[in-house]
């Protein structure tokens, strides 16, 4: 199995993106392990697993939905265990199963230190992805996210919560951070393509430059 | 591991009868056609002859085929050439919501940037569109209408005839002229221009055991094209440059043959199909056939099968030796799901988790039973680890 890696800043992506709507995705090894043996996903119902954090993002409406469960040790403040669902791709499914194998190893990482890992390091892990399904690990990501935010709540630590809120950007176009964040996951590197796929700028011109630099801010957050 | 592929609306294997034919022009029989030699002109009475045959089977004229690179470009050509060439008589053209994307993307370049006026029909629950639906929407500058003759993805069979009847109205007028994909359609159901009443249908050889990237434009005579290309004679100017001889004997044998064994083979997969889609229906719960439940090509099952995600399936399948196709977002290059199943009017979800069989030539029981073998634990271990668990009104 040949990988096809490229030795420059998107050194986790594989280039050429050789995929077609009915082509064949180059995964690696790693990739193929993990989806055809996923670890730690939930058989049954989650009232079956002893959990105090829930994690869910996505949406079966657009091909990606994830559910977490974490349990945390509220002694060591990490994570004992873990499982998780997801209606989702191969890529989906296999970087969900690394993500929760690098998060359980040695006795399970602290909230903390989970809180540090990003997509990128998991992709790592897995040999890396086509650059088309990038989000599809950043789906992971972001469950984990929220079932850590769930704990707190849950456990009465309102203050570690960390979240997320939607902030609009161009609000005649009704464009968000977050949509522009999911356009350069996607792939649109520049201004540009993000232009051009979510229309920013397009109801209020003077929120480019503001646009900009949350092309630049996810651009390195992702993908440097 | 012995493999079964059932994806043969993508592509489809050489015929060896095929390979035969083409043998003696990738080897002595190389000259050009255009030349003044005996060599050039071996090729070119090939190719000639060629071009009658293709047109006995289409029910047309010789001089009406032109020979292309495959079903793409004489869809550019045809719908491109023809608004291009007859842009004075009205810039008013009709399309349905569900045909391939080189009929979509030529449609879509005339409206962004040519100053046309595109109307997308809508189709039903079956993926149907009614001769009523494009007669309604007909107008006094409407100059071309395209509707595909079977749809490449959910296999729906669309009333061509009954359409180009409607479109033509008894012949009285000029305008609207009728242009007919029928890509999937040779092979599996009869494909002739005058029955469709067709002035311009498109044919590939891709899907018809022939070689890849050849194909041909049937232009009935009188109606008036733009070509594509520049800079030669060979098509009657309608699409210069040496031509792909070997590529085109080819074509030609493989049309021959999907035109002699039509009848049998339609017969024979339309019963592999059934016992498919019944099969799979009794042995996966939760699942929803895609398309019409008989007006459909013989060899196309698409099916949903709910809470799942359609690339996931495909990857396991294939890992088990059986290659079909999905109208996942996931796998397509845009990251849309299949256009033609959500035009159906079915949540995304659906066409997230459908999955495309279409059989060929090669299939047999033996495919069959390993797919109704092997697919129900592939589903059952997708949905142990999928969250979703979607309202069976979805189902049909």
């Amino acid at each position: 199995m040949i990988l096809h890696c490229v030795q420059d800043d998107n050194r986790y992506l594989m280039k050429p993106d050789v995929v077609g709507k009915q082509g064949a995705w180059f995964y690696t090894d790693a990739v193929k392990d993990h989806f055809f043996n996923p670890r730690n996903f939930l058989h049954g119902e989650p009232s079956e697993f002893d959990w105090n954090g829930r994690g869910q993002v996505g949406s079966p409406a657009c091909g990606d939905m994830m559910y977490m469960w974490i349990k945390v040790d509220p002694a060591t403040n990490r994570v004992a265990d873990l499982k998780w669902k997801t209606f989702g791709c191969g890529s989906a499914i296999a970087s969900t199963s690394m993500m929760s194998e690098i998060i359980l190893r040695d006795g399970g990482m602290t909230l903390e230190a989970a809180r540090k890992l990003r997509p990128q390091d998991v992709m790592a892990e897995l040999g890396g992805l086509p650059a088309r399904k990038f989000h599809c690990s950043v789906l992971a990501d972001k469950a984990l996210r929220d079932a850590i935010n769930d704990y707190y709540f849950r456990s009465g630590q309102k203050e570690k919560v960390e979240v997320e809120a939607a902030r609009m950007v161009d609000s005649v176009a009704k464009v968000t951070d977050h949509d522009i964040e999911t356009a350069v996951l996607d792939g649109c590197d520049t201004l540009e393509k993000v232009q051009s796929r979510t229309k920013v700028g397009s109801g209020d011109p003077s929120c480019l430059a503001a646009a900009e630099e949350l092309v630049r801010f996810y651009r390195e957050k992702y993908f440097g | 591991m012995n493999f079964s592929y059932l994806d043969h609306a993508s592509t489809t294997p050489l015929d060896s009868r095929v390979l035969e034919s083409m043998r003696p022009y990738l080897e002595r029989e190389f000259g050009n056609p255009s030349s003044f030699h005996m060599l050039g002109k071996t090729a070119h009475d090939a190719i000639e002859s060629a071009r009658e045959s293709v047109a006995r089977c289409l029910g047309a004229r010789s001089s009406e085929i032109i020979f292309t690179s495959g079903g793409t470009e004489a869809n550019n050509l045809a719908i491109l050439g023809f608004a291009r060439a007859n842009s004075a008589h009205g810039k008013h053209l009709i399309t349905t919501a569900i045909e391939h994307h080189s009929v979509l993307g030529a449609f879509e370049h005339l409206a962004k940037k040519e100053g046309f006026e595109v109307t997308y029909l809508g189709v039903d629950e079956f993926g149907r569109v009614s001769a009523a639906q494009v007669e309604a929407a007909l107008r006094p500058d409407t100059i071309l209408v395209s509707v595909m003759m079977a749809n490449n993805e959910i296999g729906t069979v669309e009333p061509a005839a009954e359409i180009g009847l409607r479109v033509k109205g008894k012949g009285l007028r000029d305008f609207p002229k009728f242009h007919i994909d029928a890509c999937q359609a040779v092979g599996a159901l009869e494909v002739n221009v005058v029955k469709l009443h067709a002035d311009l249908l498109t044919v590939n050889s891709a899907k018809i055991y022939g070689p890849k990237a050849n194909g041909a434009l049937f232009v009935k005579q009188g109606i008036k094209l733009e070509p594509l290309m520049f800079g030669g004679s060979q098509e009657r100017g309608l699409r210069p440059g040496t031509e792909n001889v070997a590529g085109i004997i080819g074509f030609t044998r493989a049309f021959e043959i999907a035109t002699e064994e039509r009848a049998l083979e339609s017969a024979r997969l339309t019963r592999l199909r059934d016992e498919l889609i019944a099969g799979i229906k009794s042995v996966v719960p939760k699942v929803r056939l895609n398309g019409h439940p008989t007006e459909r090509l013989p060899n196309n099952a698409n099916i949903s099968f709910l809470d799942i995600e359609g690339e996931a399936a495909v990857l396991y399948l294939d890992a088990a030796g059986i290659e079909v196709s999905t109208g996942s977002a996931c796998t397509s290059a845009s990251l849309d799901p299949s256009h033609v199943i959500i035009a159906t009017g079915v949540p995304y979800e659906v066409a997230h988790g459908s999955l495309r069989f279409t059989l060929g030539r090669g299939t047999t029981e033996a495919d069959i039973k390993k797919v109704l073998e092997v697919l129900p634990g592939v589903i059952e271990k997708l949905r142990a680890m999928s969250p979703v668990k979607l309202d069976e009104k979805y189902l049909s």
